[in-house]
């Protein structure tokens, strides 16, 4: 659309047509390389299928039946759903700047953690409408400060943001247990160390007319959100040069350290979010069962989702619905769970791999760069 | 030695959890230090233990003959290191991120063929008595040791002595410090940096069959508990010196040791925090000694995770 005034309409006319074309050709590129991603992925999990002699077909007639077939299926993948895009986007807003967080299964189990803590000394006399928004507050908290310092510590320190946040995974799994089998102990419990419930009445309901919990809703709310602050703003704006280019932005006068320890911030209170629904909404109190791995199959859907928030939504309900189908895929097939963990790990190689793909099959470059 | 009997129990229990639990750290840790000389970090050894342990295991079981089991196990992770080697030489594909996902598939890949191998028994490693001197019971028990312990140690100090003196050594360093410079010398980057990782995880993958083939002894699903995750920090704690990341797996075996020792001797108070130990520790290390403008002594100059 460059210099309009001199060209006649006809040719401008074309040259509209073809930048559409071009426009269209590379955004094109997005769409279709992870849908092959995901043939060449299910032809490879099929062919490891079939040479132990069972029927893909079968297979994925049961994954769509276990996870999106009736409505008890799609309600199974969506509870599952919910805590994924807590923590994909735990993976997605740094990523943005570059940083690779793999901690945020710690920030999750710490952000739980600090829900149910802070709910035990005031479950007897505080109405649900303080009680929760404290959780909430304390969960944030929790998750923000924890990965909030991983930034921080990139930033002044210079150390490495991914090994950080995974010692910290680990630290926080010794605090979660310290505190539970120790002096938050419920000792009405004596089969596994945990806090004292929160108590039902003090439980977080279900959308109406399904079994799942609010946070689906507020996990989506989060994700457009995030993807407005992201796209829409200064803030977005600088994190994205600071990804592509830290001494540029640095050179620039951008306060980078800033943005990094406020983009990881954001990042931990979103697993902190995923923390609290799952001992507000499933569990009712904190134990062992919030490392359940939803931190680390969240760094699975934020690549998938090339770290976009809005595309984090469909991703996360596909992998929860894969994840729901473990169950049925077991007994009818005769498989042992863990194929569903190997169809992940493909899944996630081949999306990986088709990354070098990008702006390099001549199919997708605007006619005058071929 | 009568006045302090439950200091001297925590001491003599760490000693023997020391040499028993250090093994896999020991493996993995050269393995991921070999790698990362190269330049490359592979975070998917944990899969590869993992799958290290359920495959000698089932070796083991089929053949009867464990150090069978312990072989087919390194071949299996070297097969690991080989896939992430190829993998990682394609444009814009992030080391890192391959690295969780081999762990993911590794994992998943061991759980799924490793159901059957769960009730079975297979033939354990023999271990070799050093204790006969000491009428101490516990102290002939901690020095009951594995031959890979002691192949571990061979192979800490021959890999110290080979990337120093070694022709292959000074290549793999160069490559690892410099990929232009290597490029320049005429050093095929990609092809040291595949065979660095196959290495890696050939070593991984013995790690993982000590496991399941000597202590704890069999093969289940919880049976690794991170180490090759922990791996990565170990190396990073050992400044990637092969003889420093013996005494650091001797220390994060030690370290696993002191929660259940104190434990047995009455103290309970604090047993998780002992456990996270080796995690902080290595925490305040990285942060101690790396700043803003230079990366940690030792590293190599094209890893990504100091860069």
């Amino acid at each position: 659309m460059t210099d309009t005034t001199e060209t006649p309409a006809l040719a401008m006319q074309t040259g509209l047509l073809a930048e559409l074309q071009d426009r269209f050709r590379r955004s094109a590129e997005y769409v279709v390389i992870p849908i092959l991603a995901l043939i060449v992925s299910g032809v490879l999990f099929s062919i490891f299928l079939l040479a132990l002699g069972k029927s893909p077909a079968d297979f994925f007639a049961l994954v769509w039946r276990g996870g999106f077939g009736t409505s008890f299926s799609w309600q199974n993948t969506l509870v599952r759903s919910a805590p994924l895009i807590f923590t994909a986007l735990c993976v997605a807003i740094p990523a943005r700047l570059g940083l690779v967080i793999i901690g945020g299964e710690g920030a999750l189990v710490l952000g739980g953690f600090a829900a149910a803590a802070i709910a035990v000394p005031m479950i007897d006399w505080a109405p649900v409408f303080v009680l929760l928004p404290v959780m909430v507050v304390a969960a944030i908290a929790a998750g923000g400060i924890w990965i909030g310092a991983v930034g921080a510590l990139r930033h002044y320190r210079g150390v490495n943001e991914t090994i950080a946040s995974l010692l910290m995974f680990y630290i926080a799994v010794s605090v979660l247990n310290f505190f539970v089998e120790g002096l938050l102990r419920d000792p009405s419990d004596p089969n596994k160390p945990s806090t004292r419930p929160i108590g039902s009445e003090n439980m977080i309901g279900v959308i109406p007319g399904t079994d799942v919990h609010w946070g689906l809703i507020v996990g989506v709310l989060l994700c457009v959100l995030l993807y407005l602050v992201m796209n829409r703003t200064t803030f977005g704006f600088a994190a994205q040069i600071a990804g592509g280019n830290l001494r540029a932005a640095q050179a620039q006068g951008l306060p980078v350290g800033k943005l990094m320890v406020v983009a990881c911030a954001i990042a931990g209170a979103c697993a902190g979010l995923a923390g609290f629904f799952e001992v507000a909404a499933i569990h009712g109190k904190a134990n062992a069962s919030l490392i359940a791995g939803y931190g680390f199959t969240g760094i699975l859907v934020s690549f998938l989702a090339r770290h976009n928030p809005l595309v984090i939504v469909p991703v996360a309900i596909f992998l929860g619905g894969i994840a729901a189908s473990g169950g049925l895929v077991q007994r009818r097939m005769d498989l042992p769970d863990a194929t569903v963990l190997v169809l992940q790990g493909l899944l996630f190689i081949v999306i990986l791999v088709s990354e070098t793909f990008y702006g390099r099959l001549s199919f997708f470059k605007p006619k005058g760069d071929r | 030695m009568s006045q302090e009997p439950g200091l001297m129990t925590v001491l003599l229990a760490m000693f023997a959890g020391a040499i028993r639990v250090s093994t896999p750290f020991l493996f993995v840790s050269l393995g991921e230090m070999l790698t990362e000389k190269s330049g490359r970090i592979n975070l998917g050894l944990e899969g590869t233990l993992v799958f290290g342990a359920m495959s000698g295991y089932a070796i083991s079981y089929h053949t009867g003959s464990p150090w069978l089991g312990v072989l087919v196990a390194g071949i299996c992770g070297a097969g690991f290191g080989a896939l992430h080697g190829f993998l990682c030489k394609l444009p814009k594909v992030n080391d890192i991120a391959i690295g969780i996902s081999l762990m993911l598939f590794g994992t998943g890949l061991a759980f799924f063929f490793g159901k059957a191998y769960i009730q079975p028994s297979a033939p354990r490693l023999p271990s070799i008595s050093f204790g006969g001197w000491s009428d101490h019971p516990g102290i002939r028990q901690a020095l009951e040791i594995n031959p890979l312990f002691l192949l571990g140690i061979v192979l800490a100090i021959f890999l110290w002595w080979a990337l120093k003196n070694t022709r292959y050594g000074l290549i793999i360093r160069t490559t690892g410090d410099s990929a232009p410079a290597a490029l320049a010398l005429g050093i095929n980057v990609n092809k040291v940096r595949l065979l660095s990782t196959m290495a890696g995880g050939f070593f991984a993958g013995v790690g993982g069959s000590f496991l399941s083939l000597y202590y704890p002894g069999s093969w289940t699903e919880g049976l690794s508990s991170g180490q090759g995750l922990m791996a990565v920090a170990l190396v990073i704690f050992a400044r990637w010196h092969p003889i420093y990341c013996f005494w650091a797996a001797l220390l994060f075996g030690a370290a696993g040791a002191l929660g259940p020792a104190l434990q047995s001797i009455g103290i309970s108070r604090g047993y998780h925090f002992f456990n996270a130990a080796p995690y902080i520790l290595t925490l305040i290390i990285m942060i101690a000694s790396t700043s803003p403008r230079r990366s940690l002594k030792g590293a190599p100059g094209e890893l990504s995770i100091t860069k």
